[in-house]
């Protein structure tokens, strides 16, 4: 076979590439650390449903009702009281100054207006610059109060129960009860991390073999792009899957992630993404002439692999031309595949939507890939 | 050497390349015969490596037709790498592998029939056997360059297209180096080798001079020196610096070099020249004799003669 595509060829790109792997030990270290060290970050530190907020108290009547209404509030655990204030002033005071999320104040009197029926002004202030921080607390209020207050409306109170009270809203939170933010941060890393790696290491590899002039050594002899391609990514798809599973039993054993779904179909899609953004990685180092140009370049498609894919932000909650950008990156496929058989248990025929255009991007990207890398110095 | 084949390994008629507006390689004809090293000198930004990659097809010509061994330029590429030995003028094997890693490596892409035995034999006559585990980053330029030609000759190649093999090198390792040239062209391959080393072209059995992105003159030393019509005269003595000064701008003279305590003075009308030392023969601290010019002289009068005309083509 002179002419055809040599698996020979690609086997000596493919030992000629871990050997050099190999010896750059630095770099071998980063690619396993970087998962480890993102999933701490980011899994223990992204929280979008923070809880014991602090909560600044302005009573102006004492009574069991505020008694027990604020043990209510802190039986959410949303709230946690670290303050007493004696006027409206030093209460906004704190909220200025970001000591504060929430003051609670209790009007004067509280007590004798519920018993006259008088439906009293319970107001809280939120500080709501960070809207996703205060949602939810202020979300779980509605129940607590009229919940909290049932309790003492009995005896001769009883008459003051609301009667037929309007409707119980019950809120069901699929596939993360509990709202842990965790759940959903974990297998989007999964999606990152591998965009990160995967892009930047085939970019640098390969404008490396220019920067170096081995380029140069390489044209020179009988080998075919798809050959040098093949080879080249090979290693990277080793190491995407050692990230992965680094990523997987993290999410188990550390974040107690649950994976409902298959593993197998789970590697099949990882193979798809990971040749996504490796031949992404080969078309950046078409396009740069050094090493740290390359960086930059990746870059350029990382960060809306971060910010537009849903990992960060939820998708449907970007205005749609930033839903039409993030339709175009894998990344946003590939988090919702992985979310969907972690969490949900998806099957083939469920992931299909997302998968497909995956390997239309897969295909896309190589054909690409191969016509940009040129075989003469031109 | 072997029989001369009918049909030149090189023969390449009007490559031209141009890089912007800016012609690097103007209508270039050449042709080598096999078996032969021929020499490839010019200044820097002459066109050499240019040329040379459009030999090995690594650059496309934009004009112009040729054939090298026998594969069309233009389209048979692919061929021609499979029995073209490239060196690269700068060092480009990867260094953080070793000697035998490299050299296996390239055998693989090559797809040698056994390339472990072809790499423990080349490595075995090139004396790289020592050193094969030693990563090519760690080794001197002489071991750099020897590695590479082992690399080159490993796929028993028909032509060798080496850009300034020697740049940087020891004079031991040249000689070794330049030994081995001489036993490869006389096993029928043909070489062509670029250079700025003068006793290296006179090792050459052709030369070829290049400025200006035009092919000057070709032939042997001798035609070469013979085509430049010079004729060149020897001072020795003291004071020659003086001398130097006093007859700098006088067009009668073509060049003049110092050689330590000798002067060498060239131009190409003797007549004339004759007129312009005549004040200076008589006198007494100088000695003056009539030599004939070395390729040195014969190259910078080129490159003078040439850029006048080619203005500002550097």
């Amino acid at each position: 076979m002179r002419n055809g595509i040599s698996f020979y060829r690609i086997g000596a790109v493919l030992i000629k590439e871990l050997r050099q792997l190999r010896r750059d030990k630095p770099t071998l270290g980063i690619m396993i650390m970087i998962p480890i060290v993102q999933l701490m970050l980011f899994g223990y530190a992204i929280n979008t449903d923070p809880k014991y907020q602090p909560t600044a108290l302005l009573i102006q009547d004492y009574s069991p009702f505020t008694r027990t209404l604020l043990a209510g509030f802190q039986n959410t655990d949303y709230f946690s009281m670290v303050k007493v204030v004696s006027n409206d002033r030093e209460g906004h005071d704190l909220l200025q100054k970001g000591e504060v999320q929430f003051v609670i104040t209790v009007p004067t009197n509280f007590a004798r207006s519920i018993i006259r029926q008088e439906k009293p002004r319970l107001l809280i202030e939120a500080d709501a610059t960070d809207p996703t921080a205060a949602a939810n607390a202020l979300s779980a209020l509605n129940g607590i109060i009229t919940k909290a207050l049932e309790h003492d409306m009995t005896g001769p109170l009883a008459a003051l129960q609301p009667k037929g009270a309007a409707i119980d809203v019950t809120v069901h939170r699929l596939y993360n009860p509990e709202g842990f933010s965790r759940y959903n941060i974990v297998p989007g890393l999964m999606g990152v991390i591998l965009t990160m790696t995967g892009i930047m290491m085939t970019a640098l590899s390969l404008t490396r073999e220019r920067e170096q002039g081995t380029m140069e050594n390489l044209l020179s002899m009988p080998v075919k792009p798809l050959e040098v391609m093949a080879g080249k990514i090979a290693p990277y798809v080793l190491i995407g899957y050692t990230q992965a599973a680094i990523i997987l039993l993290a999410a188990k054993l550390l974040f107690g992630v649950p994976i409902l779904g298959s593993v197998g179909l789970l590697s099949a899609a990882l193979i798809i993404f990971l040749i996504c953004n490796l031949a992404l990685g080969f078309t950046v180092s078409a396009g740069a002439r050094n090493q740290t140009q390359a960086l930059q370049l990746s870059f350029f498609l990382i960060m809306p692999s971060i910010l537009l894919s849903g990992f960060m932000f939820p998708f449907r909650g970007m205005p749609e031309w930033a839903q039409s950008i993030g339709s175009l990156l894998p990344a946003t496929y590939f988090i919702r595949i992985v979310r969907g058989i972690l969490l949900k248990g998806n099957d083939l025929v469920l992931i299909w939507p997302n998968a497909w255009p995956l390997f239309v991007f897969m295909l896309i990207t190589m054909a690409i890939a191969m016509k940009l890398y040129k075989q003469t110095l031109d | 050497m072997s029989g001369p084949s009918p049909s030149p390994v090189i023969d390449v008629h009007n490559l031209s390349k141009r890089y912007g507006g800016k012609t690097v390689v103007d209508r270039l004809s050449l042709t080598v015969p096999r078996g032969h090293i021929y020499g490839f000198l010019g200044p820097n930004g002459s066109g050499k490596t240019t040329t040379i990659r459009m030999l090995c097809g690594l650059l496309t010509p934009d004009e112009g037709e040729g054939t090298c061994l026998g594969f069309d330029l233009r389209r048979d590429a692919e061929k021609i790498k499979r029995q073209v030995g490239y060196m690269t003028q700068k060092f480009s094997f990867w260094e953080d592998m070793t000697i035998h890693e490299n050299l296996s490596f390239v055998a693989r892409l090559f797809e040698l029939d056994r390339p472990d035995e072809r790499v423990e034999a080349i490595m075995n006559s090139m004396q790289l056997t020592d050193r094969a585990s030693q990563l090519a980053g760690s080794l001197s330029g002489g071991w750099k360059q020897r590695l590479a030609l082992a690399a080159c000759i490993l796929h028993e190649p028909s032509l060798l297209l080496l850009d300034e093999p020697t740049a940087g090198v020891d004079p031991k390792a040249r000689r070794d180096f330049w030994d081995e040239i001489h036993r490869l062209a006389d096993q029928g391959i043909t070489v062509l080798v670029s250079t700025h080393y003068m006793e290296e072209a006179e090792r050459c059995h052709s030369i070829v001079y290049m400025a200006y992105s035009r092919l000057i003159v070709q032939g042997t030393v001798e035609e070469v020196i013979a085509q430049s019509h010079l004729v060149t005269w020897t001072v020795e003595g003291s004071h020659l610096m003086d001398l130097m000064r006093s007859l700098e701008g006088n067009p009668a003279i073509a060049t003049l070099a110092p050689f330590g305590t000798r002067l060498h003075i060239s131009g190409t009308d003797e007549a004339l020249m004759m007129k312009a030392l005549a004040p200076y023969m008589n006198n007494e601290t100088l000695t003056w004799s009539r030599t004939t010019p070395t390729l040195e002289d014969a190259f910078i009068h080129f490159m003078a003669q040439h850029g006048e005309r080619g203005g500002k083509a550097a």
